[in-house]
């Protein structure tokens, strides 16, 4: 008699642990072919909350950590997902229906995405940030700080390379993130929150919701506790990006506005991916006896 | 108030007021669009002195066509002439700019203190120099912008759509043109309804300068020219300096568009003196913090927060020095304080401290005569201020200084840093350390420690959460009239 297998239940990631949705929801998800994988939560307004509260949480021990510390971290991601690299190939096979051949390379693009950002994180300031010659006896310097907590519609299409490559510059600035998973393909990133809650990362900074970018985007866009949103995962629907954008307006977030279409995540990220989520603070001393 | 005294003090107060007579102003101003002087659409509103409610002039109110017509003129001078033209060459446009402003610096000076009651002496040291400054420095950098940190030939943005407020008139407008200019982007710059004058004379200067026509277009009137502009669909970079309410009703204008934004919006910022503070120097650094400029100012010291041991000390100077201050016609060259810009704004300030008494607070205020015509608020202290009073929350834009205490650094940064703003802060210790751990604890685009109110062409200004976004001065100021040499907004 064939060994029955023994399912996952693939569940949301807040605050460092795995709960279910709140909502008790859960959808069908299914591979390219359109055959059934798994069951997914199908987070709820209150679980976006409660990413929030958890990711507001970890910010101040997270900003708060040195550069040279999230470097570490960040590659660590990397290290564990290398680890598990044939799961993700698997993953990635099965949601965006690629061969074998081609899955190896996003994952291998999505593992070297995330060292070129691990190694960030104690650049930019120094790329960044400015000594300034004011006229005046005053020691004056600008230096890049994370925004706090910021909202990530993750892509669509790019299940794990699209991923990492908005996650990462995230957090590696010293932000913390609630992410909404790409809705038909989400099983990559829920893998990915089992490699984030083993390497190191602390709970709580990265924080992942399967669910949809049209039902969970307008309740953290509008969300007053969040800083910062990234509309990547509404590309190609201008009217919700747009409604997106207005409600973020409501506290001013920062937002990395959604391209026409999904980009090709393979191209070298532009410094702005980083710079749209911090903010650039200026002190001044004077200089005397 | 200082005592006249009697008349064998010769320390005895004696007006010295500046002679206006170098102004030469018009009856009336029409909209400056494609290098001329043409009437406007709308109806035109008069500009008034508000130390004397004097009507200085008649201007010319921008309506949809002519928006129209400015942000056409513009984008022909971008295409044509200005994106075209080497850096070098529009450098020195802008450096006969800044040599102009030099040369004609006490007009501006006497016209910016006529025009919004600030006092003479702030026109005259502050904003005026610190106006011909930023043109000189953006200046330096028109040929110089692949070294922007933006690749090697950054783009200009097109054309940008700049909104200002009436508390620095020419310095704002300065902050905005000198670096969009020098990134070789044309404009089309609204000033505040109740400053204008400064700006006409800037675009004078522009002519003098011989600056092609339609780089620089200036359009007045009030709110619905500025929203006629930065809605236009043929602008590409929207700046705007002004209230928070303000600021997100451009945030959603935009939304869905490719413009790119920055927003200088309000502050309510902590001025945290500790118990090792140089208290005569923290006290002249709160005084300059929220009387400045009539405490008309975003970035303004608004809360004092005192650490509760040397509490009854420091407001014991500190009311002795505000006694001293004075208030009056601002182009007395004694004045500390001058007019409070409009009647809206003078009662928007009585209505919140009104509001302060209403919740509370204990008001105090040195005995001041003020003149009978104008628009004019003594210096006000509160004290017994919680963070729940509207005084601690809301931005006055006056000269109202709300004083809460705290016991303990952690304190301080939890109230400093309880409110939507995150525009400025300083912190006054004689402790290095304390000063680096606040610096980087406190959620504000500019901290100032040991000193306040500094500003520089070469520092980047700007906030943090609803104090908006985008900084301005600086290289950081640049880059946001720059797109990078890949495609803007590219992944």
């Amino acid at each position: 008699m064939a060994r029955i297998d023994v399912r996952k239940t693939y569940k949301l990631y807040i605050g460092g642990a795995f709960p279910r949705s709140e909502s008790g929801h859960s959808y069908e998800v299914t591979d390219a072919g359109g055959k059934f994988v798994a069951n997914a939560s199908l987070a709820s307004r209150k679980d976006a909350r409660d990413a929030v509260v958890a990711a507001r949480k970890a910010f101040g021990g997270w900003s708060g950590r040195t550069a040279y510390n999230r470097a570490q971290i960040v590659y660590r991601i990397a290290e564990v997902m290398e680890d598990r690299r044939p799961q993700f190939v698997t993953a990635v096979r099965q949601a965006e229906g690629l061969t074998a051949a081609r899955a190896e390379r996003v994952v291998d693009a999505a593992i070297d995405r995330l060292v070129w950002y691990a190694g960030w994180a104690d650049k930019l300031t120094q790329v960044v940030g400015n000594a300034n010659p004011v006229a005046g006896p005053y020691f004056n310097l600008s230096t890049p700080e994370p925004t706090g907590v910021v909202a990530v519609l993750a892509p669509q299409e790019s299940s794990l390379l699209g991923l990492v490559s908005v996650v990462a510059p995230v957090i590696v600035t010293g932000n913390t993130a609630v992410v909404v998973s790409s809705y038909e393909r989400p099983l990559p990133a829920v893998n990915f929150a089992e490699v984030l809650a083993t390497s190191d990362v602390p709970g709580g900074v990265v924080n992942i919701l399967t669910g949809a970018a049209p039902t969970i985007g307008p309740w953290l866009a509008s969300h007053m506790d969040v800083n910062a949103i990234d509309l990547a995962g509404v590309a190609g629907d201008a009217a919700l990006a747009t409604d997106l954008e207005v409600a973020a307006a409501d506290n001013l977030k920062r937002v990395r506005r959604a391209p026409a279409a999904e980009p090709d995540w393979n191209a070298e990220p532009p410094l702005t991916a980083m710079t749209d989520f911090v903010e650039i603070k200026t002190v001044w001393h004077p200089i005397g006896v | 108030m200082v005592p006249t005294g009697s008349s064998d003090n010769v320390f005895a107060y004696a007006p010295a007021p500046e002679s206006r007579a170098i102004v030469d102003l018009q009856p009336s101003y029409g909209l400056f669009i494609d290098g001329a002087f043409v009437d406007g659409n709308g109806t035109p509103f008069k500009s008034i002195n508000p130390a004397t409610e004097e009507t200085l002039a008649e201007v010319a109110e921008a309506d949809e066509r002519d928006v129209e017509t400015a942000v056409k003129a513009a984008r022909r001078a971008h295409t044509r002439v200005w994106s075209r033209m080497p850096g070098s060459e529009r450098a020195k446009y802008l450096y006969r700019i800044a040599r102009i402003i030099q040369e004609r610096a006490r007009e501006l000076a006497v016209l910016e203190s006529l025009d919004n009651g600030k006092p003479f002496r702030e026109t005259r040291d502050i904003d005026v120099p610190v106006v011909a400054a930023h043109f000189f420095y953006y200046a330096g950098w028109a040929d110089k912008l692949h070294y922007a940190g933006l690749g090697t030939s950054p783009r200009p943005l097109g054309v940008a759509a700049q909104v200002i407020p009436w508390n620095f008139p020419l310095l704002m407008l300065a902050w905005k043109v000198a670096p969009a200019l020098a990134a070789g982007n044309t404009v089309v710059l609204k000033p505040a309804e109740t400053t204008p004058l400064t700006a006409l004379l800037f675009a004078e200067i522009c002519q003098q300068a011989d600056l092609p026509a339609g780089v620089v277009n200036i359009i007045t009137g009030a709110g619905a020219t500025g929203e006629a502009l930065v809605g236009h669909p043929g602008v590409d970079k929207v700046a705007f300096t002004g209230s928070t309410a303000v600021g997100k009703a451009i945030a959603r204008t935009v939304a869905g568009t490719d413009k790119r934004v920055t927003l200088e919006l309000g502050g309510k910022a902590a001025n945290i003196v500790f118990d090792d503070a140089p208290v005569d120097q923290a006290v002249e650094g709160i005084v300059d913090g929220i009387f400045f400029n009539q405490g008309h100012v975003c970035c303004a010291g608004s809360r004092l927060l005192v650490q509760e041991s040397v509490a009854d000390e420091v407001l014991a100077k500190l009311k002795r020095r505000v006694e001293t201050l004075r208030v009056g016609d601002p182009l007395d060259k004694n004045t500390d304080v001058g007019a409070i810009n409009s009647a809206e704004q003078l009662a928007r300030i009585h209505e919140l401290s009104a509001s302060g008494e209403a919740e509370g607070a204990e008001r105090w205020s040195p005995a001041c005569d003020l003149p009978s015509t104008g628009f004019w608020f003594a210096p006000t202290i509160f004290t017994n201020v919680s963070l729940a009073h509207r005084i601690a929350r809301e931005e006055i834009f006056g000269p109202v200084l709300s004083v809460l205490t705290f016991r303990t650094p952690s304190e301080a940064v939890e109230k400093a840093n309880n409110t939507p703003y995150g525009l400025s802060a300083g912190v006054w210790t004689d402790k290095g350390s304390r000063i680096l751990s606040m610096a980087n604890q406190l959620k504000a685009g500019v901290v100032w420690a040991n000193t306040f109110n500094k500003f520089d062409p070469t520092s980047p200004f700007g906030g943090f959460k609803e104090s908006g976004y985008g900084r301005e001065g600086g290289r950081h100021g640049l880059a946001a009239y720059l797109a990078a040499d890949e495609q803007d907004g590219e992944r």
